[in-house]
């Protein structure tokens, strides 16, 4: 089984040679840590920058130099500071090419829930809907359950929708999924994890097709 | 040159009443206009819309306002940093409207750019859509979100001269672009007032005629949300 960490790293597997990321606040925001050195990667925060690089060191934090989950960062050479209307331009234009983020919910037609619990937590979608209305290639980071030890890969979602048949592919602690006509495919296995028990942890159709491979990290 | 500059923030705040409805710039607590803010507060209107893409924290930005109840309706993407927001919003105090951010950006450039309304995909089939026009465009749904209409809009700038001309810095920019002009009367608050025609107008990234009124801000807290480090090795 894979911890937060674990989740970044083998999504970082995916991030290619050229692309503009995008990460969600949570997890997503650990994938920069991992991607591999050999590759140019520019990642875009939607609140107005591109070329993001590490925290600032001590001492050197700029107030007007913020990420999307309000912490203070760096840029590397090559960046840019935009205003709010040209960031979403880059997003709903597609012209970034991946999005990592975090879910609640998500049902196997590909809807994703990720913004509010009725009565409990209201804090708002930030950039996740317009994100997840226009990106092409969507990868969810997540819990295969939640702390109550409920599915979080369902039929349907249960809690207000973020965006609707968006997701593609979903990277938990227990497996690497991909989102079908059909249901969620099963393409690997998390370290010492069964496919039993993946199926058991899967409230949504599981597709499984031949041997499923263990995650290489 | 047409002169925009005012001496004093109460003079930039002049002509506001209870039931206005207020854009502020800024993410978080970057960018916003605390002069603006500060005057607002002291004013005491009240019966307030503000269209904000976040609500301030408890003791710092639009918390202020919160706090004095002042604001009737918030309009913002994300509002997580605010007790007293969550309270009075659970409440039925505060009227609250979460909208997508990129849709709040293109609703405030839109009323800037006089398109009265536009198309955007975010958040079709959710309950942002509800009670919206919806249409299809080459096979991709799309949800109708209109301009909004506001009487004042406070942005702050780091740069600006007496023409009005506005320059940003870093993260600091975020919103305050998407809303000058977007309102009857753009108030602009800067950090450096310079001279008119020390400013490269190849530099200039908010042209004079989107702003009516501009301001020395006398004092900026700059407040840091989230302070993150790394060690030095």
């Amino acid at each position: 089984m894979l911890d937060k960490t674990g989740i970044a790293k083998r999504i970082a597997k995916e991030v290619q040679d050229g692309y503009y990321v995008n990460l969600g606040i949570g997890i997503p925001t650990l994938v920069a840590n991992y991607v591999r050195e050999d590759i140019e990667v520019e990642f875009q925060s939607e609140n107005g920058v591109l070329g993001m690089g590490p925290f600032p060191f001590e001492g050197e934090e700029d107030a007007d130099i913020i990420n999307a989950g309000k912490q203070t960062i760096t840029t590397l050479p090559g960046a840019s500071f935009f205003d709010s209307a040209t960031s979403f331009s880059m997003i709903r234009g597609q012209h970034v090419d991946l999005t990592i983020l975090g879910a609640m919910e998500v049902a196997e037609n590909g809807d994703i829930a990720n913004w509010k619990i009725p009565g409990k937590m209201v804090k708002g979608m930030g950039g996740a809907m317009d994100l997840v209305a226009s990106a092409e290639n969507i990868i969810v980071a997540m819990m295969h359950t939640n702390r109550a030890g409920a599915s979080k890969l369902l039929k349907k979602c249960s809690l207000p929708l973020t965006g609707v048949g968006c997701v593609k592919k979903i990277v938990t602690n227990l497996a690497v999924l991909e989102v079908t006509d059909k249901g969620f495919k099963l393409l690997e296995r998390a370290p010492g994890v069964t496919v039993e028990d993946i199926q058991k942890a899967t409230e949504g159709t599981l597709i499984i097709e031949g041997d499923i491979p263990e995650m290489n990290l | 040159m047409i002169n925009k500059k005012v001496d004093s923030v109460e003079e930039a705040v002049k002509g506001i009443t209870d039931n206005m409805t207020f854009m502020l710039g800024g993410f978080g607590l970057s960018g916003i206009p605390e002069n603006a803010i500060a005057a607002l507060v002291k004013s005491k209107v009240k019966g307030l819309t503000c269209i904000s893409n976040n609500a301030g924290v408890d003791d710092f930005g639009l918390g202020l306002l919160l706090h004095q109840h002042q604001i009737k309706k918030m309009v913002s993407s994300y509002v997580g940093e605010n007790d007293e927001f969550e309270r009075q919003m659970l409440s039925g105090e505060l009227d609250v409207e979460l909208i997508p951010q990129g849709t709040l950006a293109e609703r405030c450039r839109a009323a800037q750019a006089g398109f009265p309304a536009i198309y955007t995909p975010a958040g079709y089939g959710t309950e942002v859509a509800e009670g919206k026009e919806t249409r299809e465009f080459d096979g991709k749904m799309y949800v109708l979100e209109h301009a909004f209409k506001a009487d004042f809009a406070f942005v702050k700038a780091w740069k600006g001269d007496a023409a009005g001309n506005l320059i940003f810095k870093g993260t600091a920019r975020n919103f305050n672009p998407c809303m000058a002009g977007a309102a009857k009367i753009t108030v602009a608050e800067v950090e450096e007032l310079v001279p008119v025609g020390t400013l490269d107008p190849n530099q200039i990234h908010i042209p004079g005629i989107f702003v009516q009124r501009i301001f020395k801000g006398a004092h900026y807290e700059k407040r840091i949300e989230q302070r993150t480090v790394r060690t030095r090795e």
